[in-house]
């Protein structure tokens, strides 16, 4: 490995002419996507058949294998690429690898049964620019992830990775950074949507030395990985942008705060971190400019309110990751009372990209007050799960529609829950809002840090809102009076309505309490927490209804609301059911119908699942 | 010294001060359950929770930790003040019906029902005892265990704490071991409340202008300061 420290912008250069001349462009190389998402549907085994694939048929001088980050398209793992022609192979199974081998880099021909299927057209799509999830997306930060080994830095400077560090160490003064974040307009990713250029600045003419910058890697919303994909994936970009941050601000110690659950983001960002010193990139005098920055890897301890500013640096501190009850800004005093600057990955890893092309070129992208582009976890009852990077301003049917492939199964879209925990559900007459801070927070939802949760008309929206509240529940660290009883007896309310003990008076309850959580509560979590009641109360006021007077649940998910019935003229009397039922509920002989005993059944729908002939109804 | 405003008053307030003590100082009763004078703050019942700001934009903070600033506006019982106490003491009463200053705080603010499920819990984790047992008595024999609803007051590992001195601050310091009286009728969630005094003003006020103890209303309308 070259070992030779970068000194100057020049020798940048010179070291990524010497990666590029070393690398033939026209050589064969496999990349393969080693997420946490591939991995977990068998990624490790494709890439073990490649190489004893190319072993056997003596191509391993030849074609060169990347294990790559991921490329968001998590729903089509494990994802296959073939270089230099770019063939985009989903949902590439161990089995499968002989044939790729043979058929595409032997014969250079394309594996058809690999590629992807418009599930409506049944065209194929060979290049990633072809795929419509890929296709309508900007992909400005995870675009890289499947061209990049996460974990040699070559790759990254031959992107021209580091160089918007090299500018702004050699061209740039800090105040002129900053100005140049702030005329960005580059809004916190995490939550928040804080302008980071203002915060920068304020922790920049904040009294106090040393002062300290931080990552926070600490995402917990359920349903979100946005921070891990780039963490995992990218790391040398949120470091670059790290380090041009710490620049600014005038820090010289930063740490990246990694969630105790992402072993792979921490392995992967431990690593960059060895090989930036090696290259002169982190440590003492970087890039021979005088400026001193190093950054330490922390591991949190598994809670989701450490996410919050003051709770992450009180736990650095080692102390519980509780948050604490100040109110002076963490800029001015954080980190054992320093100033400290906190920003998510994602506002990170913006920050190169900025410095390279420019404050004009990021404002030319997104609306009036949410600029560039942003990573969002599109999940739920949608047909492509998986990262999508979309500009700002997009709306939520373009995500949906164009790029997630529609909701699941042809149901009838309901909602989308937007910015976690902390976020609401949006109806479909909402489907055509452009996203944004400002937008979706008129909404009573939230950016928060892009997790997106479609929902279809099979969900009780009711359930739903209590599900949120269940793990904030757990998730509370209990300190303040209206966050920790508050969230219980909010579940409480909401147990009780789904299992039938609703009462009048309930719904105005809710809401009387969601507002004195939201003035009273002492951080964010308890703040934002009863957004969930809210939205869903407010934009299916009818559900709750439903539950509280008619003891009914509309979308027959509450099990004390639904009682399964047989249909005396469709049934067929062929006994799948019967058998099937674990409870022994239903009663009946060949040839004759079928009966459900109430008292015995559990409401588990096997029986419903299991009809062929839509003989078992349920009200 | 700094100015500001509370309830329409101009008060010069100390630099160094809290919300809180430039209250106090002026004799406008803010409740409080987690603070003591002699310990730092805790934030934690939010009971003295104020509404800064004027018009439009306005929110509340907890007056225990907020550092006074000059010409800052602060209303200690607007209407919206005013229902998040109740609404605080309710959920806390619920929690521990037992308790003589919750059942008189709820009567002082008229705090009428609970419409919670009630508890018997012993504790309101203000952790007045912790901060006591740490800042004043030196010895760290208590701290909290557990999260959110799981959330203790307890020795370090549930088991009797060597350095503890058997001071019994923790126990005078505790704002919830008082027993409440029986009073005439049987028991019940919510006592005979025979404090109790309902605030006429609200009707026709969007603040409360007079409180048992005073709010500062009554010298501002005899005043004839504008809101």
């Amino acid at each position: 490995m070259n070992r030779r420290k970068i000194k100057s912008l020049q020798d940048l250069e010179n070291l990524r002419q010497e990666i590029l001349v070393k690398r033939d462009p026209q050589k064969t190389r496999v990349s393969i996507c080693a997420g946490t998402g591939c991995l977990a549907l068998g990624a490790r085994k494709v890439i073990t058949s490649f190489k004893e694939e190319l072993k056997k048929q003596g191509l391993e001088d030849t074609v060169e294998i990347r294990e790559t980050g991921c490329p968001g398209f998590c729903e089509k793992g494990t994802i296959v690429v073939i270089y230099p022609e770019g063939i985009y192979y989903l949902q590439v199974q161990p089995g499968d690898v002989p044939e790729i081998v043979e058929k595409t880099l032997v014969e250079k021909k394309i594996a058809e049964r690999l590629l992807y299927t418009d599930p409506v057209t049944n065209e194929k799509a060979i290049h990633e620019d072809e795929i419509p999830f890929y296709k309508n997306q900007m992909r400005l930060l995870i675009g890289d992830n499947i061209k990049i080994d996460p974990k040699n830095i070559e790759d990254y400077i031959a992107l021209g990775g580091y160089s918007a560090l090299a500018k702004v160490l050699s061209k740039m003064s800090p105040g002129e950074v900053i100005e140049e974040v702030k005329r960005a307009n580059l809004r916190g990713r995490g939550g928040g949507g804080f302008p980071a250029g203002r915060k920068w600045e304020t922790t920049r003419n904040a009294p106090g030395e040393p002062k300290y910058v931080i990552v926070n890697c600490d995402e917990g919303d359920p349903g979100a990985f946005m921070d891990r994909a780039l963490m995992e994936g990218n790391p040398h970009s949120v470091i670059e942008g790290l380090i041009i941050g710490a620049y600014a601000i005038g820090s010289h110690e930063g740490f990246i705060y990694v969630r105790e659950e992402y072993p792979l983001a921490v392995e992967n960002t431990s690593i960059a971190l060895e090989q930036a010193r090696e290259y002169g990139l982190l440590g003492r005098d970087i890039m021979g400019s005088g400026f001193d920055f190093d950054v330490t890897i922390f591991r949190g301890a598994g809670a989701f309110v450490s996410g919050e500013s003051s709770a992450l640096m009180s736990s650095l501190e080692g102390k519980v990751g509780a948050p604490q009850p100040k109110y002076v800004h963490t800029s001015v005093k954080g980190l054992w009372n320093k100033p400290t600057n906190l920003n998510n990955v994602e506002t990170w890893a913006n920050v190169p990209l900025i410095i390279n092309k420019g404050a004009d070129w990021f404002t030319s992208i997104g609306t009036e007050g949410s600029k560039g582009a942003k990573i969002f976890s599109l999940v739920g009852k949608v047909n492509n799960t998986g990262l999508v990077e979309v500009p700002m301003g997009i709306t939520l049917r373009e995500i949906i529609y164009n790029i997630g492939g529609g909701v699941l199964a042809n149901k009838k879209f309901k909602a989308v829950q937007t910015g976690g925990p902390s976020g609401g559900c949006i109806p479909e007459s909402f489907i055509d809002t452009a996203v944004d801070f400002d937008e979706l927070t008129k909404l009573g939802s939230m950016m928060g840090s892009g997790g997106m949760i479609v929902m279809d008309e099979d969900t009780c929206m009711v359930d739903v809102a209590k599900y949120f509240i269940d793990f904030l529940v757990d998730e509370s660290c209990g300190r303040c009076v209206p966050c920790r009883e508050g969230l219980e007896r909010m579940s409480e309310i909401l147990t009780d309505i789904c299992e039938g003990r609703g009462t009048e008076g309930d719904i105005e309850l809710l809401e009387e309490l969601s507002e004195v959580m939201k003035d009273t509560s002492m951080c964010g979590l308890g703040r934002t927490a009863p957004n969930p009641v809210l939205t869903t109360i407010h934009y299916f006021r009818e559900e709750y209804d439903a539950h509280i007077k008619e003891k009914k649940c509309p979308a027959h998910v509450c099990k004390a609301l639904i009682e399964y019935y047989i249909d005396g003229e469709k049934c067929t009397g062929c006994l799948a059911c019967l058998k099937a039922c674990p409870e022994g509920a239903i009663s009946g002989d060949k040839e004759k119908v079928h009966v459900i005993t109430m008292e015995k059944c559990n409401r588990c729908g096997i029986c419903y699942e299991t009809c062929k002939f839509d003989a078992v109804i349920i009200k | 010294m700094k100015k500001m405003t509370i309830n329409g008053i101009v008060a010069q307030v100390e630099d160094h001060w809290t919300v809180l003590e430039a209250c106090r100082f002026y004799g406008i009763d803010v409740p409080t359950l987690c603070h003591h004078d002699g310990l730092s703050p805790g934030g934690i019942c939010r009971l003295c929770v104020v509404e800064i700001g004027k018009g439009e934009r306005t929110k509340l903070v907890t007056s225990c930790n907020y550092p006074v600033e000059a010409g800052l506006v602060v209303r200690t019982h607007s209407e919206r003040v005013i229902r998040d106490r109740k609404m605080l003491v309710e959920l806390l009463l619920a929690r521990c019906p037992s308790s003589k200053t919750l059942q008189d705080l709820a009567a002082k603010l008229g705090v009428q029902r609970v419409r919670f499920k009630v508890k018997d819990e012993k504790c309101i984790l203000c952790g007045l005892c912790v901060r006591m047992c740490d800042e004043q008595m030196g010895a760290k024999a208590i701290g909290f265990a557990g999260r959110g609803k799981e959330r203790r007051v307890t020795p370090p590992f549930d088991i009797k704490s060597e350095v503890c001195r058997n001071c019994g601050a923790c126990m005078y310091i505790c704002p919830v071991c008082q027993l409440r009286c029986q009073g005439p009728e049987p028991p019940s969630v919510v006592c005979g409340a025979c404090l109790n005094v309902e605030p006429v003003c609200l009707q026709d006020n969007d603040d409360v202008m007079c409180y048992l103890d005073s709010c500062g209303w009554c010298y501002k309308v005899k005043k004839g300061v504008e809101k």
